[in-house]
Parts: C-alpha cells; sequence; structure tokens
C-alpha cells in the first residue's frame, strides 16, 4: 500500500493544475506516515521490558525453569504477588518511603519557598552574595558527601531513623531558585501595597505570595518527591534495619538476600514500579509540565 | 505609595528588614550549611587525615600522602577511566535519541500522551526496579537480550553483564532505556514553544519537512539543548546506582565508577580520609568537565 500510494497520487498532482503545492503535501504525508509508523514501532519496544517483567511475574515458577525465554504460560497466576504481600516486607517499604518523601517535600517546600522569598523581595545587605553562594551548591554533587553526611548522622544516634533519610535531602537548592524566579515574576506593587498597610514581611508571604504560587509549589512538589522517593544512595547507607527501609534499598535487599524465584522477582519489581506509575497516569501532564519547568524557566 | 512615607519608615525598617530577611533564610541556611557546606569543607580537610569510619575524631594527620596515593593509584584512574567511558557511552545517545523522538513526536497533534507514557513511564521507577528488570533481561541462558540475539542468527551470545567488554555497554543500554524520558520531556516542552507560525512560514517558502527540522527547528532549541547537555552530563558522571546492583563494579572491576570506588575505600574499608580525598578530585574533576562543556555548548549555540 505504502508503495503504491505516492506513485498514484504524483499521477494526479502532474495532471492537476496547482501541482507544487500539491506535491508538496504529498511528500509531506508520506513523511507523516513513515514517522509515524517508526515512532509506534519505537513506542512499543520502549515497553518491551514492563511488558516481560509483567508476563514473566504472572506465570507459575516451575514453568519458567521448564521455558525461560518463554512469554506466555498456559495457567498464570498472582501467587507470585500472595507470596511477596504475605511476606509481609513490601507494604513497611511503601510506608518508609511515603513517609521520609512527604516530610522530605513539606520540609523542603517551606524552607526553600520562605528563603527564597526573602531573596526575592527583602532588600538586605548581602543579598547577592548570600545568593550565590546558594546557588553555587548546584555543582556540589551530593553523592560525593556521603562520608561527612554519614558521620554526622552517626554521631548523633540518627541512623536507622527517619531523619536520617529525611534531613540530607531538604537542602535542595534547584527549588530555591525555582522559588525565587517565580517570586520575581510577581508584581512588585502588589507587595509594596501590602507593605504600605502595614503588613509584615511573614504575612506578605503566608497570605499573598504563596497563594499565588501554586504552579512554583506543585513543580517544586512534584520533583522533590519523585527525587527523594527514587533516591538510592543515601537510605542506603542510612538505614541497615529491613523494617526501617525505602522501597528502593528494601527492593534492593530483595536479590540480594532473599534468593528468590524469577517470577517473584518480577512480582516485586512490578509492585515496586506500582505507585509512581500510578501516581504518573493520573498526573501526567501536571508531572510532564513540572519537570519541563523546573528545568526551563 | 508615597515617597514620603517610605523616605521616612526606610531608616527605621533597614534594620527590622535585615532580622527579618536573616530568619527567613535560616531554617533553609540550618541545613544547606549542615549537610552540603559543612560536609564539603569536611572533605577538603578529611583528606589531608588518616581519617577513619569506625574511630572518633580526624586522625592522624598525613599531609598530600593521601593525594598521592590516589593521583598514583590505578584503581583510581580506572574508575575514572569507567566513569568517563559509561559518560560518553550515555550523553551522547540520551541527547540524540531523545532530540529524535521529540521531534518526531511533535509532528503529530493526537496520540503525544502515549509517546509521553512510553518514553517517559519508565523515568518514574526507582533504580532498583530498572535493577531487577535488566537482570532478569540480561541473565545468561534465559534472558531476553540472548533470546533476541540468537533470533537474529548469532550462536554464541556474550555473556552481557558477565563479559568485561559488554558489561558497560548493556547498564548504558538499560540506562538510555531508563532514563531517556527526562530530555525526551523538555526537548517537548520546548518544541511546543516555538509558535506555528515558523513551521508554516518555513513551509511556504518550500522548505521539505526534513529542511525545516535541519535549518529552522533544531537551532531553535539551543536553550534546551545547554540545558539538557550540562544536566546529562553531570548525572552521567554520578552514576552509581544500577552499577551497584547489577555488577557491584565488575566483572573484574571493569565497571567499577569512581563514585563507587569511593563508596568501597569508605565504608567497606573505612578509609575515610582517603575516601574524601577521592571525593574531593572527583569533584574537581567534575567541576572541570562541567565548565569546559558548559563554554563548548555556548559557543556552538552562538555559531548556529
Amino acid at each position: 500500500m505504502t508503495t503504491l500510494t505516492p506513485a498514484a497520487s504524483r499521477t494526479t498532482t502532474e495532471a492537476a493544475p496547482s501541482e507544487p503545492r500539491r506535491k508538496r503535501t504529498d511528500s509531506e504525508s508520506l513523511f507523516n506516515r513513515v514517522t509515524l509508523g517508526v515512532l509506534i514501532a519505537l513506542a512499543l519496544l520502549w515497553l518491551v521490558p514492563i511488558a516481560w517483567a509483567l508476563a514473566t511475574s504472572l506465570r507459575p515458577p516451575n514453568d519458567i525453569a521448564t521455558n525461560p525465554t518463554s512469554w506466555v504460560s498456559d495457567n498464570p497466576t498472582l501467587s507470585s504477588y500472595q507470596e511477596i504481600l504475605s511476606a509481609g516486607r513490601i507494604q513497611y517499604w511503601y510506608l518508609n518511603s511515603f513517609i521520609t518523601s512527604s516530610l522530605t517535600t513539606l520540609l523542603a517546600v517551606c524552607t526553600t519557598s520562605l528563603a527564597a522569598f526573602a531573596l526575592s523581595r527583602l532588600k538586605f545587605r548581602y543579598r547577592r552574595p548570600v545568593f550565590l553562594v546558594i546557588l553555587a551548591g548546584v555543582m556540589i554533587p551530593p553523592q560525593l558527601l556521603m562520608i561527612p553526611q554519614f558521620l554526622t548522622l552517626q554521631s548523633t544516634g540518627m541512623l536507622n531513623t527517619y531523619w536520617a533519610v529525611i534531613l540530607p535531602q531538604v537542602p535542595n537548592v534547584v527549588s530555591v531558585f525555582v522559588f525565587k524566579q517565580f517570586f520575581d515574576g510577581i508584581p512588585v506593587e502588589l507587595t509594596d501595597a501590602a507593605r504600605a498597610d502595614g503588613a509584615s514581611w511573614l504575612r506578605i508571604y503566608w497570605q499573598i505570595v504563596m497563594p499565588l504560587s501554586r504552579p512554583a509549589i506543585s513543580a517544586v512538589t512534584i520533583f522533590v518527591f519523585v527525587w527523594s522517593w527514587n533516591n538510592f544512595l543515601w537510605p542506603l547507607l542510612a538505614v541497615t534495619d529491613p523494617q526501617m527501609m525505602t522501597l528502593p534499598v528494601g527492593l534492593n535487599s530483595v536479590q540480594d538476600a532473599f534468593g528468590l524465584p524469577q517470577a517473584q522477582l518480577m512480582a516485586s519489581a512490578v509492585l515496586g514500579a506500582l505507585p509512581l506509575l500510578t501516581v504518573f497516569l493520573f498526573f501526567q501532564r501536571r508531572i510532564v509540565e513540572g519537570i519541563a519547568g523546573t528545568g526551563l524557566k | 505609595m508615597s515617597t514620603a512615607t517610605s523616605a521616612g519608615t526606610s531608616a527605621r525598617t533597614a534594620g527590622s528588614t535585615r532580622w527579618t530577611a536573616s530568619g527567613m533564610l535560616l531554617p533553609f541556611g540550618a541545613f544547606y550549611v549542615m549537610f552540603l557546606l559543612g560536609p564539603l569543607l569536611y572533605t577538603a580537610v578529611a583528606g589531608f587525615f588518616n581519617d577513619s569510619l569506625v574511630k572518633d575524631g580526624p586522625g592522624k594527620w598525613v599531609g598530600t600522602a593521601n593525594y598521592a596515593e590516589a593521583l598514583g593509584s590505578p584503581e583510581f584512574w580506572s574508575s575514572l577511566g569507567h566513569t568517563l567511558w559509561f559518560t560518553v557511552l550515555t550523553t551522547v545517545p540520551l541527547m540524540l535519541l531523545a532530540l529524535t523522538l521529540a521531534l518526531m513526536t511533535d509532528r503529530f497533534s493526537r496520540g503525544k500522551w502515549f509517546f509521553r507514557l512510553a518514553f517517559f513511564a519508565p523515568f518514574m521507577l526507582p533504580s532498583s526496579v530498572i535493577a531487577l528488570l535488566f537482570m532478569w533481561i540480561y541473565a545468561d541462558q534465559i534472558g531476553l537480550a540472548q533470546g533476541v540475539v540468537k533470533w537474529f542468527g548469532v550462536q554464541a551470545a556474550p555473556s552481557w553483564l558477565g563479559d568485561p567488554n559488554w558489561a558497560m555497554i548493556s547498564i548504558a543500554v538499560a540506562t538510555i532505556w531508563w532514563t531517556i524520558g527526562f530530555n525526551f520531556v523538555i526537548y517537548l516542552a520546548a518544541l511546543q514553544e516555538i509558535p506555528r507560525d515558523v513551521h508554516e512560514a518555513a513551509a511556504i517558502d518550500g522548505a521539505g519537512p526534513w529542511q525545516r527540522i535541519r535549518l529552522v527547528i533544531v537551532p531553535m532549541l539551543g536553550r534546551a539543548t545547554t540545558l539538557v547537555a550540562v544536566l546529562q552530563l553531570v548525572a552521567s558522571l554520578k552514576v552509581f546506582d544500577q552499577i551497584y546492583m547489577m555488577t557491584n563494579g565488575g566483572p573484574d572491576d571493569a565497571t567499577r565508577p569512581s563514585l563507587l570506588y569511593i563508596f568501597q575505600t569508605g565504608f567497606t574499608d573505612g578509609r575515610a580520609g582517603y575516601a574524601s580525598t577521592v571525593a574531593l578530585l572527583l569533584f574537581l574533576i567534575i567541576l572541570l568537565i562541567s565548565l569546559v562543556w558548559f563554554a563548548l555548548i555556548r559557543r556552538t549555540e552562538k555559531e548556529v
């Protein structure tokens, strides 16, 4: 079909009086169709690993042993999921991840927006140097600071607690930058008028600027939450007690220690992927705009 | 707002403004000093001591011995080499492929959600899920990857994660699958900000789809490209999670990146001082590479 259509349409364009325009739209639509085909093929290819994990997780273990590379099973079963869930570890990991990521996000949004407000609206001496010092923090990869951070929390006896996971993730420099950019865009007249009416800066921050900053708040919330939920290296160091592990660290211990059959490993992977994938399905637009916006504006 | 009131109050409020500003910066500042700036200074200082994780205190002063040891150690250089090799293997495809996929997706007004789902969803997965998934895909004898290669007629498929020549490439492929969505989304957002008139004007001028992409669209993506290039470079230089879980640096240290070397000398051998030295060196190297890379990108951006 694809070989026939261009040839057939070319004959018609030659007959038609307005040939240049027609010709172009024809090559355009062919280009579009080829593009679409390649794109769909790539998108399907991208889904293969997830599909294979799902297929494996639904197979009975002996089925995998006899025929490992097969996709389908004659008798698919949810038993791997039941076994993972009844082992009872993953529920703790969900809960731990949820608590630590939520608290990290809350603390980060509050502290970074407050600092950004001061940097954006308050005229104080050393404003620029302070901002530059904070901004320079972007250059420090936190992964390189694992040893001193570990020693700090070890000396305070906080290892194996939620705080050990949460605290080092709070100073998110990018969030300060995102908030400051957004606050700078809010008209000065608005805050000046409130100031003239005698409102305190804290009140202006809380009652005027923050309610106007929903897009920035949601971008930072999404960004910090996803980043902290998926963080691996730091919680790996901060937590050794299996009951206190976050989801990524717990999943890693699954393949290390418990020697599970393949179907159960894949069931764990699917269960580990589920929370954020569900969130993504519901808030696709928001998340994508948040991530693109955090980077671009 | 009259000048009289602001002039009258400004002298009185200058002091209180300073206190308000300090108070507002304090919560963030405390975290910043405690968990970023302080640790960075500690790292800089600890490198001059024979610090250990098990004993209290900084340990014995050793001067530049740790630096001499790191710079003279083949393990330090090979781990740095692996980091750079991984960065080359991932940065180039993650930029070009993400751009290509975004350009293709942008041509269609409907069905964008499906492509966004397919390419971006993996980015939302934790690294341990990626490790579980790809260790099963790359498994010897029974893995999907060996099956695919055999299907194409290759008899002796390599052991993807067990062969030193293939291990890093296999990890890079998994990483590309996992993280491309981020760059894809940034490029897609940038493409959507290009006004439709630009496309139409170029089309009326007689430019074909390929010419339009090459001569009109891609040059307009300069800012997005700079952003993707810098973020991608730094992310690749910090690689740890997937390598730690999939090969733990093996086989024969063939995939051990610098961050894993720091992790092992610090936490397995307990040599916090030496590990701090390596961390500081890596920090300086990342900074230097980023600055050079940024300057290069900026220059090409101006030329276009």
